[in-house]
Formats: C-alpha cells, sequence, structure tokens
C-alpha cells in the first residue's frame, strides 16, 4: 500500500496552499481530488485577496491567470419597486500596483495553483473520490479510502478540505452534520460580453474592474446577497440565501437569479450577454459559533470544509489559503522537531488560526448569523425604507424638506416600534462592533 | 504482441461556444477529453492485453497539454505513453497529421514491432475518420475501419477477425497482421482505472518524440503540409418555426386535425399513403 507524510483531500485554495506548502518544504504529499481537473467543482464569485495568496506564492502575479484588479466597490440595495440605493467606491490607489483584490475563474486558477503544486513536488491525483478516512484501533486517523479498486492509502497526516459538505469529517464522525441554517446556497451565472462593450458600461479600462456587492428585497426577504463581478470578457452574476430560508419559502434559486438579472439596475449591464456558465453551489456561513472540531489524531480541517468563511465580507477563499497555509506550516514544524501528528502536538494549528485574522475576523462577527437568522426583517425593512425616504428627500415637490423628514421619520416609525429600532441597534451594534 | 494506439486530446465539442460578436469558434477554458471514439479503441486494446497479455503504447500528436491525455490512458493500463510534440507539427490538416502518426509508428515498430494498430472512428472535432486509413496506406497495412468488435486473434498465426459496420449490414473480416483498426463507439464499455493505475499514471514519464525523433519532411508537416483550407466557419442559423397546439373536442378529432395538418405541410405524404393504401387494397387487406 502507498503511504505518504500527509493526504491532502480536495484540490481548491485550501487544500493547494497545504499541499503547495507541505511539499516545498519536502514532505512526501498526495493530494487527491475527485474532480477531472482541479477547479471543475468548484465555484466562486470570484474575488481572489492578494495578501493570502502573496504569503504562499509572492510572485503569483507573474504567472497567475487573474482578470481584473478591482479598481471600484459598489454597494447597492434593490428592491422590487426597481429601486437602487447604494454607494460607490472607486479608489486611484486601487489601480496601483501592486493590485489588492482580483477577480478570478476559478476553472483557470485553481489549475494553475494545481500546477504550482506539481512543481513544487506533491503528487497531484484527479478524477478520485476519497470515500472515507481509515483508523487504527485507538480511532487514529491513518489513512484514506479512495473509490478507486485497490483505493486505500496510507498517511501520517489528512487534511480535510474538502469543502463545504464536509462530508468525510461526518462520515467518519469527526463533526456533527451541517445545518440548512448554517448554510447558504448560491447560484451563479457568467455572461460573455466583449470586452469593449463590457468597459464602456462600466467605464473601466486596462485591467480595472468594478465589484458590485447587492442587498434587499432582491432577495424576497430572505437572509442573503447578491453580487455582480467584471472579469476580462464576462460578467459573474450571482444571487444566494440561506437554506433554511429557502426551504421555508419554496422559492427556487434561478427565481431569484432571474429576478436579479430583470432588475432595473442589472439589466442594461448585462443586456445582450450570452451565457456561458451555469452553477451553484453551497457556501457555510454559520460563522464562528458553528465551527467543528478543527483537528485530532492524525488529522487537521482546513477552508470551507471547516466552515472559515467571513459572510459578512464575502471572504472564503483568503481564510482557505490562510488556514492551508497555517495546517502546513504547524505540520512542517512538527516533522522538523521529529514529533508525530498527535492531537496534542496538532493543537498548535488552532493556536496559528487563533493569532491570524483568521479566526479574528470569524470571532468578530460570531453574533451575526444569529441576528440575521432571527431578524430577518433587517434585510428588508432597512433597505426598502432607505429607498423610500431617499426618494421622498429627491423629489422636488415643494412640500418643505422638514415636513418631508417628519413624514420619513413618521414612516419609519410605523413600520417599526421605537423599542423595535432601538433593539435592533443595539443588536446590529453588537452584532457588528 | 506489441499494440499501438493512437488517440487526440479534443475539445469537448459539448463545451464549445461560437463567439456571438466574431462568430468563431471560442476555444479558450474549453474543458479537453480524450477524443470519446478513441477510448472504445484503448479499451479494446486492453482487453486483448487482458487476454494475451500484449504490450500498449500509446501516442498522440499534439500540444504539450495533450500529456493529459496520454496520462489518462497510462492510467487505465496502457504501458507506454509517447507525445509527438513539435511547433512545425502544428496547423496540421488530417493529410499532415497521418504522415506524422505513421513516421511515428515506424520509429516505435523499428524498437519493437507493432502488430495491431488501433484508433478511433474518427475525432468529435474534425469528423473527418482520415487519419486511420491514411496512417495504414502510409504503412502498407491492412485497413480495417468502423469495427464493432474483435471476433479472433491469433498472435501466432497473425491474423485478425472483426465485424465491420458497412452500409445495409456487418461484415465479417478476416485479416493478416499488422493491421489498422478504427473503432466504432457502443462497441464495448470502458473500464474504471484502479488506484495503482493512478498512481502510475501521475509517476511514469511520459516521452516527448519531435521532428528529428521521428525523421520527417518539414515541407510535410504541419500547416506547411496541409492543403485543406477552411474557408468559412459559421453556426447553423435557428429555424423560427413554432410549436403548434391542436386542440379538438374528442381524440379522433384532434388526430384528425394533426392529420390534416401534416397532409397540408407535407402533400407528398399524403400521395405515399394513398399509395400505399392502394397497394393494400389491391393485395385484399382492408386497413
Ligand atoms: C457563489 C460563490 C461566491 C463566492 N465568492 C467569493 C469571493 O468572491 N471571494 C472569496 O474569497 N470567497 C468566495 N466564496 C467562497 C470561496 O469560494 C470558498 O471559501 C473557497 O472556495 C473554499 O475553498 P476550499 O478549498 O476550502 O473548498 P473548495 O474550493 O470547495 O474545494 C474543495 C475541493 O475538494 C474536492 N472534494 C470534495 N470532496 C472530495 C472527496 N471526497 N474526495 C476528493 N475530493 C473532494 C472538491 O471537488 C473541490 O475541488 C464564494 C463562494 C461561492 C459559492
Amino acid at each position: 500500500m502507498e503511504k505518504f507524510d500527509v493526504v491532502v483531500v480536495g484540490a481548491g485554495p485550501a487544500g493547494n496552499a497545504a499541499a503547495y506548502t507541505l511539499a516545498r518544504a519536502g514532505l512526501s504529499v498526495l493530494q487527491l481530488e475527485r474532480g477531472e481537473s482541479p477547479g471543475t467543482k468548484n465555484v466562486q464569485g470570484a474575488i481572489l485577496y492578494a495578501d493570502a495568496l502573496e504569503k504562499i506564492i509572492p510572485d503569483f502575479r507573474d504567472s497567475a491567470p487573474l482578470e481584473r484588479h478591482v479598481a471600484e466597490q459598489r454597494m447597492w440595495l434593490l428592491d422590487e419597486n426597481q429601486t437602487c440605493t447604494g454607494v460607490s467606491h472607486r479608489d486611484a490607489r486601487f489601480s496601483q500596483q501592486p493590485y489588492n483584490r482580483y477577480t478570478i475563474i476559478r476553472a483557470r486558477f485553481d489549475r494553475w495553483f494545481s500546477e504550482q503544486v506539481k512543481s513544487a513536488g506533491a503528487l497531484v491525483i484527479c478524477e478520485t473520490t476519497v470515500t472515507g478516512l481509515l483508523k487504527d484501533d485507538a480511532g487514529k486517523v491513518i489513512g484514506v479510502r479512495t473509490e478507486r479498486a485497490q483505493g486505500d492509502i496510507l498517511a501520517d497526516c489528512v487534511i480535510l478540505a474538502d469543502g463545504a459538505n464536509a462530508l468525510l469529517g461526518e462520515r467518519a464522525g469527526l463533526r456533527p452534520a451541517i445545518k440548512a441554517e448554517d448554510m447558504a446556497l448560491v447560484v451563479k451565472e457568467v455572461l460573455f460580453l466583449p470586452k469593449e462593450t463590457l468597459e464602456a458600461r462600466f467605464n473601466i479600462s486596462g485591467t480595472q474592474g468594478v465589484v458590485i456587492e447587492i442587498a434587499g428585497n432582491v432577495t424576497h426577504g430572505m437572509v442573503g446577497t447578491g453580487f455582480l463581478y467584471t472579469n476580462k470578457d464576462s460578467i459573474a452574476i450571482g444571487i444566494g440565501c440561506m437554506l433554511g430560508d429557502m426551504k421555508r419559502q419554496q422559492l427556487t434559486p434561478c427565481q431569484l437569479l432571474e429576478g436579479l438579472k430583470r432588475h432595473s439596475a442589472v439589466q442594461p449591464l448585462i443586456d445582450g450577454a450570452e451565457m456561458k456558465e451555469y452553477s451553484a453551489h453551497l457556501i457555510p456561513e454559520g460563522g464562528y459559533r458553528a465551527l467543528p472540531q478543527l483537528y485530532g489524531e492524525g488529522w487537521l480541517v482546513v477552508g470551507d470544509s471547516a466552515g472559515f468563511v467571513n459572510a459578512v465580507h464575502r471572504e472564503g477563499s483568503n481564510l482557505a489559503m490562510t488556514s492551508g497555509r497555517i495546517a502546513a506550516e504547524t505540520l512542517i514544524a512538527l516533522r522538523q522537531a521529529g514529533k508525530p501528528f498527535t492531537a496534542a502536538n496538532l493543537a498548535g494549528y488552532k493556536q496559528g488560526l487563533d493569532d491570524s485574522f483568521v479566526m479574528a475576523d470569524l470571532k468578530k462577527y460570531q453574533g451575526v448569523p444569529e441576528l440575521l437568522n432571527q431578524n430577518p426583517h433587517i434585510l428588508d425593512l432597512y433597505p426598502r425604507f432607505v429607498g423610500d425616504a431617499a426618494r421622498e428627500i429627491l423629489t422636488v415637490d415643494g412640500v418643505p424638506k422638514r415636513d418631508k423628514q417628519k413624514k420619513i421619520l413618521g414612516e419609519l416609525a410605523r413600520r417599526r416600534s421605537l423599542l423595535g429600532l432601538l433593539g435592533d441597534a443595539y443588536k446590529f451594534w453588537r452584532a457588528f462592533r | 504482441m506489441h499494440i499501438a494506439v493512437c488517440i487526440k486530446q479534443v475539445p469537448d465539442s459539448a463545451q464549445i461556444r461560437v463567439h456571438p460578436v466574431t462568430n468563431t469558434i471560442m476555444r479558450q477554458g474549453v474543458p479537453t477529453i480524450v477524443n470519446p471514439y478513441d477510448l472504445f479503441a484503448l479499451e479494446e486494446a486492453l482487453r486483448i492485453k487482458d487476454r494475451t497479455g500484449a504490450r500498449i503504447t500509446v501516442l498522440t500528436m499534439g500540444p504539450a497539454q495533450a500529456e493529459e491525455a496520454l496520462r489518462k490512458c497510462l492510467s487505465l493500463g496502457a504501458d507506454e505513453a509517447i507525445l509527438i510534440t513539435d511547433k512545425v507539427f502544428s496547423g496540421a490538416d488530417t493529410l499532415a497529421t497521418s504522415y506524422v502518426l505513421a513516421a511515428a509508428l515506424k520509429t516505435l515498430d523499428a524498437r519493437t514491432p507493432i502488430d495491431l494498430i488501433f484508433t478511433g472512428k474518427q475525432t468529435i472535432d474534425g469528423d473527418t475518420a482520415q487519419v486511420g486509413p491514411g496512417i495504414a496506406i502510409r504503412l502498407g497495412c491492412q485497413l480495417l475501419t468502423y469495427v464493432s468488435k474483435i471476433c479472433e486473434l491469433e498472435p501466432t498465426a497473425r491474423h485478425i477477425v472483426v465485424e465491420r459496420r458497412a452500409e445495409g449490414g456487418v461484415q465479417v473480416l478476416k485479416s493478416a497482421l499488422p493491421a489498422v483498426v478504427t473503432m466504432l463507439e457502443g462497441s464495448n464499455e470502458l473500464r474504471f482505472a484502479d488506484m495503482p493505475g493512478m498512481f502510475r499514471a501521475a509517476r511514469q514519464e511520459v516521452q516527448r518524440w519531435n521532428r528529428d525523433s521521428i525523421g520527417v519532411e518539414l515541407a510535410q508537416v504541419g500547416l506547411k503540409g496541409s492543403p485543406t483550407v477552411v474557408a468559412q466557419v459559421f453556426g447553423p442559423r435557428p429555424k423560427a418555426v413554432k410549436a403548434l397546439r391542436i386542440d379538438g373536442e374528442t381524440p379522433d378529432a384532434i388526430a384528425e386535425a394533426f392529420v390534416d395538418k401534416l397532409f397540408a405541410d407535407h402533400p407528398h405524404l399524403e400521395d405515399a399513403m394513398l399509395e400505399h393504401l392502394e397497394l393494400l387494397g389491391q393485395q385484399g387487406v382492408k386497413p
């Protein structure tokens, strides 16, 4: 039977970061991916945060397939009255090298990342699904079982980088099943648009790109958000909501996406575009309070599989890469010190995460999932109110502004009691402070 | 026994798109696969290997990335893989391709004599079905195209018996070796590689041959050696035919309305039908 220092399950950003770092340090690494090639199964918006990748491959900009750098960010509140209220932030400094955020196409990016993993010396095998973990009598994880004949493989440590579903950990009894309340379902389309048309519509040139984050009633009152990102010659547009909400509302994700695409603020941007790709994916958005056990005897879990997603800022791939890197660094340090990969020794991984932005950010927003879950009106009432208030103030009709203000505040009080407002404000402050 | 299997890496044609503005084929970002017909050829070779212990060499002419397709073949059980790659080979049509493949096969044959050469019946990106025959004629081998079954293979008697799908029926052909066999789709079911196969494919070296390794005339390879000219590429216009809904009181009425409409649109159908009825009448059959 084949044996490796480390088997990494999954070739997304988390698994690639781990496999790359381990292989470069000279450990023997086998990475298993069920997709035909890395990236074929993966979905992201996709914004790449340079910082996390730079810490793994400092000169990634020289060879990685990047679409556009983010030169402008917009935040939009959309509702069914076809209103669009928002802010935009364009900063010339965003367009100075080295850029901080990029749009990417995961199918291409993951392939590139995987090439780096192979060059670093890891053995990468695709089209191979890991179906379970091998354990010894004491319950220590000692390898993986794949779906292929003669498919058992031994390892001193198994890194679970198998993404949002986290089925392997669940099946091996290392974690409970993820709750629908903690999972978002997102659908996304890639729409082809000639480069010149796209650049004219978004007022961009060169490698500049625009990112639009969308909230409001386009989610039909469910907890969720939408997005629209510019690639070189395509637009990525998507929308997602909590799985639990969708189940209750009996709305299909494609209905939501169609609604978003028809919205008067969005439609002109994508007009005439041809759909190139349609995909759907889960995002674990339970946050800090939903985190599972992160390590044990002979195993570690990284990325989406561990639930490392900052839903408030739509960050996931950077947490995935960072956790993959820290997991690898933990194993490398232990190997160099001649120590075995026991649970006690692997606790260093948790420590490394605690010392990084990963845990700091997850902790900061730990109250958000619950806040939104229990107060879904926050994503419905307030955006709608903002839209109505803006329309009132901007309509010039001979009514004195003071009366308009009164009317707006009166309207707010009608929709939500003073106590309710104060309560929301307090809860909001607690969740986001 | 030594079997050579010629394969091609092709864009997954199910995922190719036509550029909405320039009307050209957009190959970028389209995933590549092993030409599906070639996999039937490979599986047939693997079955012979299972029975006789034959040695299998897979070859392809293509860019560096075609190595992936060869590795897939290694994982399934091929023993050796050769990538014939050189920038002067690019832009080849079927004439230039079969020239290069034949030259490579000659080189391989000189090292280890080849008994049987397999290819798929055609590729899904070119659909010409010319490369297999092109190889056979250049090597002076027997040619067996559109083969649906290998009935008999006697390495010692040096002959092969196959079923070949021909117009109007199936031919059973017996031929001397060496022969070129182009396999039909659906002739077998591809196996699923085992884990040791996957490891071997990931680790084994894929040999790279260039123009010098196979000794070719530069005038006959690549774009230079390709007389085929693609005059135009276009997407067929979608037909603007609307679906028709036929309503009626009874099933009979609906059927009648439907037949009327059918005959109105296709008068020759009505003629043919009447003729047929008349014929039946003459034979005394009551419709
Ligand atoms: C629509 C959408 C938009 C997003 N936008 C952003 C964004 O803009 N920026 C951002 O940073 N993050 C974004 N995210 C989140 C980000 O995509 C994820 O956090 C990130 O992909 C997690 O990486 P990962 O490596 O942990 O998991 P994945 O990328 O999901 O990789 C897991 C891999 O494991 C493989 N695998 C699973 N099970 C097995 C098995 N049993 N055997 C073998 N292989 C297996 C899978 O095929 C897959 O390749 C978005 C997510 C979605 C769905």
